[in-house]
């Protein structure tokens, strides 16, 4: 089995890692209750999704 | 018939597949609505609906093929007595998945899928409030329309002789006060905003002098 020969230094793992990045969700707004949610997602906040109860708060 | 699934199975392999999605088709024929994983609800979809169109078959053999998935036979009873009879009108569509986001824990995507017609009556309570609501939100709608309508033509007239007024105001005030009037000139008109300007290059040339 192919194993590394040397150990990877501090710098070199770090400069890997700065290429991981998160980005914000898009959210949009709720039609009930205004407050911010996912796209083609019922609201967390009023449970609704176009208009129709889906969840229970 | 709906297409053929491409890529992995879920769950690890072919027979491992068919046990979940036979799983999750009695879970839902049995209570109606289930909530699960975006990826399992959209595999589950086509089975589901395709049971339910054995189900209005009715007959002796379209109940056996159905047996075959939904090993349990009371919630194969219900299926064929209840759940069938009910989607008679229907050509298809007989399942709705609403996505309700991440979940906590390992942040997979879920979803509820549920039979469109529902299957208690506290699920019908609740379809004929959604629907008293939304006649109540368009009538909302509707009025806020009207008044939004009635004041605009208002606003506009009322609008158009405030700015005539605040155009004569501002330059004249701009032309008298000089450099300090000039800030506040620029958020007006361009015109006024013209002639700050060369209230402000006099300005500028008095302090050089």
């Amino acid at each position: 089995m192919a194993v590394p020969k040397r150990k990877m230094s501090r710098s070199n793992t770090r400069s890997r890692r700065s290429q991981w990045k998160t980005t914000a969700p898009a959210l949009v707004t709720c039609d009930r209750c205004k407050s911010p949610k996912l796209g083609h997602t019922a609201c967390p906040t009023c449970g609704t999704y176009n208009k129709r109860q889906v969840l229970d708060v | 018939m709906p297409t053929p699934t491409k890529g992995p199975r879920l769950g690890g392999g072919p027979a491992h597949e068919r046990l979940i999605l036979a799983n999750l088709a009695t879970a839902l024929f049995e209570h109606g609505k289930i909530t699960t994983t975006e990826a399992k609800a959209k595999r589950l979809r086509p089975l589901a609906e395709r049971l339910i169109t054995f189900a209005k078959r009715g007959d002796l053999h379209a109940r056996r093929r159905v047996l075959t998935v939904v090993r349990d036979k009371g919630v194969v009873h219900t299926l064929f007595e209840e759940i069938g009879p009910r989607f008679a009108t229907r050509q298809g569509g007989y399942t709705r998945i609403v996505k309700i986001g991440p979940r906590k824990g390992d942040n997979a995507p879920m979803a509820i899928i549920e039979l469109v017609e529902p299957l208690s009556e506290q699920a019908v309570a609740e379809a004929e409030g959604a629907l008293k609501r939304a006649a109540k939100e368009r009538a909302k709608a509707q009025e806020a329309q009207e008044t939004a309508a009635a004041a605009a033509a208002a606003a506009v007239a009322t609008t158009e002789e405030v700015a005539d007024e605040a155009d004569a105001d501002v330059v004249e005030q701009a032309e008298a006060e000089g450099a300090d009037v000039a800030e506040a000139v620029e958020a007006e008109t361009a015109e006024a905003q013209e002639a700050a300007d060369e209230v402000v290059e006099e300005a500028a040339e008095g302090k050089d002098a």
